[in-house]
């Protein structure tokens, strides 16, 4: 007879259920703490894993998200350095796909003048994806950019020496050179502002609330909930890269 | 075994046996037996240690000179970059500090169309300020130049989100005379669907429903202007509807295009195939 197989190990069921016990006598310890520094520390002893929901069919395109990522973090001010921006995707009659974005909708959209019937248009916030397996980590020759343990993808600006393979192998171009530094720069999911508890710059200010931040791997949270109530597609599926920014609505031709 | 390295370990061997008799001595006896392998090693290789060690010695000190010394305590990485990039200056501070001071503002906005708005999209970031109220005011943006980055009607935009066409709404005149930006209410409630709607309006213009009004199809209770998404207009629900003007004995103009009922279509609704804001024609 085959042995029953322990979906558990020993050492494991031992820490989950002094933690169990702990969380029983104690409630109070399960709560995050603060450090000396104020920062606000998760419990270490669940995982986190940040993540970002987007609502393409709340999005109306007025770039403010855009704007504010540049002003929070001393984004260079060329309408070519972004470490998110929006696009406007227009269908035409005859499946003809017109995408722009001008400056990275940080000064909005205008109406365009289309001679053919415009079949559906919508708009397409993009930022660093912060893959689970990230192509860009991987080619990074001395260990410049890396996978926090709470999943956000950062750059060691002090370390990189700007060799721009990352800038290469990342397939959604969410990275570019600093003009100044000569490193390599990126959406940081505004990494200093959720060590202290609040949410990335874009999320605050979209105004229609097209964009959710929080822990995929949470129970109860706006993230987890919006993941379970849309239809989820994450960008470029087939690069296995495993995306943590999840779209809502999207249309098949946003690439 | 190939054959040299037999001829070696056989010489191992009868070194044991013959110092089998000495094993009381243990310490002598391993010098001997280093001394005995240093002897077996050839010159030149004894020669080429020196460049190795050296070279061992250099990586090693390189090493340790310019690797940092936190250098993969998580992983392939700087422990302190992390702390670095977390310790960046926060410049907006979020809505919750703002609504700490600003408490008369928080009561206009609570049920306003605006109160999901945060405060720094229209005021700029605010974290200087809460650091320093005098010192640092924020100011908000007042021309007309603003609110159109939302609020300017563009076909890509979510059907139902309010939005004017600018070049003919109120000209000249700044937003914020009419509109409280806090409280945001049409100062009149709009008598058209089309101040809302502006892209199915557009549509129905260039169609052959143009002069039908909407509320011919979408019975609408008053209250849709006030409150929209709380009641909401209703829509038709049935073929027979279409059929009062498009069926074959129906007592409308002789112009309007004819089907019979019974066999067009089959088991689809009208607005499966037809768009009713836009009817094709053939």
């Amino acid at each position: 007879m085959d042995k029953i197989d322990f979906k558990i190990k020993r050492r494991e069921f031992f820490g989950k259920f002094f933690f169990v016990a702990v969380s029983v006598l104690f409630p109070g310890a399960l709560k995050g703490k603060k450090d000396e520094k104020g920062h606000f520390v998760r419990n270490t002893l669940r995982e986190v894993s940040w993540g970002m929901g987007i609502e393409i069919d709340k999005c109306i395109g007025c770039g403010r998200c855009a704007d504010a990522c540049k002003k929070e973090n001393d984004v260079p001010p060329y309408p070519f350095f972004f470490r998110t921006w929006v696009e406007r995707y227009i269908i035409l009659e005859g499946g003809e796909v017109i995408v722009d974005s001008p400056n990275g909708g940080v000064n909005g959209f205008k109406p365009r003048a289309e001679e053919r019937k415009i079949i559906k248009s919508f708009f397409v916030p993009k930022l660093c994806n912060h893959c689970d397996k990230p192509p860009c980590v991987q080619v990074c020759p001395v260990g410049a950019t890396f996978k926090t343990n709470d999943g956000v993808i950062l750059v060691d600006s002090k370390y990189c020496i700007g060799c721009r393979y990352c800038i290469q192998a990342c397939p959604y171009g969410a990275r570019f050179l600093h003009p100044e530094t000569r490193t390599a720069e990126k959406c940081t999911f505004c990494y200093h502002r959720i060590v202290k508890g609040l949410v990335p710059v874009c999320v605050e200010v979209c105004p229609t609330q097209a964009r959710i931040f929080g822990d995929t791997k949470g129970r109860a949270s706006p993230l987890v909930r919006f993941m379970r109530m849309n239809k989820i597609r994450v960008l470029k599926p087939y690069l296995n890269t495993e995306p943590k920014v999840f779209y809502a609505d999207l249309d098949m031709e946003v690439k | 075994m190939s054959l040299p390295s037999a001829i070696f370990f056989s010489k191992f061997n009868s070194f044991f046996d013959n110092s089998y008799e000495f094993s009381y001595n243990v310490t002598p006896l391993t010098m001997r037996k280093v001394k005995l392998l240093w002897n077996r090693i050839p010159d030149q290789l004894k020669r080429l240690l020196i460049p190795v060690i050296l070279v061992i010695g250099l990586f090693i000190a390189m090493r340790h000179l310019f690797v940092p010394s936190d250098f993969g305590k998580y992983g392939h990485y700087r422990a302190s970059a992390v702390e670095e990039v977390a310790s960046k200056e926060i410049k907006y501070s979020g809505h919750r500090v703002c609504e700490e001071c600003h408490d008369d503002i928080v009561e206009i906005k609570k049920n306003s169309y605006h109160r999901n708005v945060a405060c720094e999209v229209c005021h700029g970031p605010a974290a200087a300020h809460t650091q320093d109220p005098e010192g640092n005011q924020l100011l908000a943006p007042t021309g007309r130049g603003y609110c159109p980055l939302c609020h300017e009607y563009l076909p890509s935009r979510p059907t139902g989100f309010p939005q004017i066409v600018s070049e003919s709404h109120n000209p000249m005149r700044a937003c914020i005379s009419c509109h409280d930006p806090h409280d945001p209410k049409p100062p009149t409630v709009p008598k058209e669907c089309e101040a809302c709607h502006a892209d199915i309006a557009r549509a129905k213009a260039l169609s052959h429903h143009v002069y039908l009004s909407c509320t011919q199809c979408h019975e609408t209770p008053p209250e849709h202007k006030v409150r929209p998404r709380e009641f909401r207009p209703k829509k038709p629900n049935n073929r027979e509807f279409c059929g009062t003007c498009h069926s074959k004995d129906a007592p409308s103009p002789k112009e309007i295009p004819r089907v019979d009922m019974a066999t067009h279509g089959e088991r689809y609704m009208c607005w499966q195939c037809h768009y009713p804001h836009l009817p094709e024609v053939h």
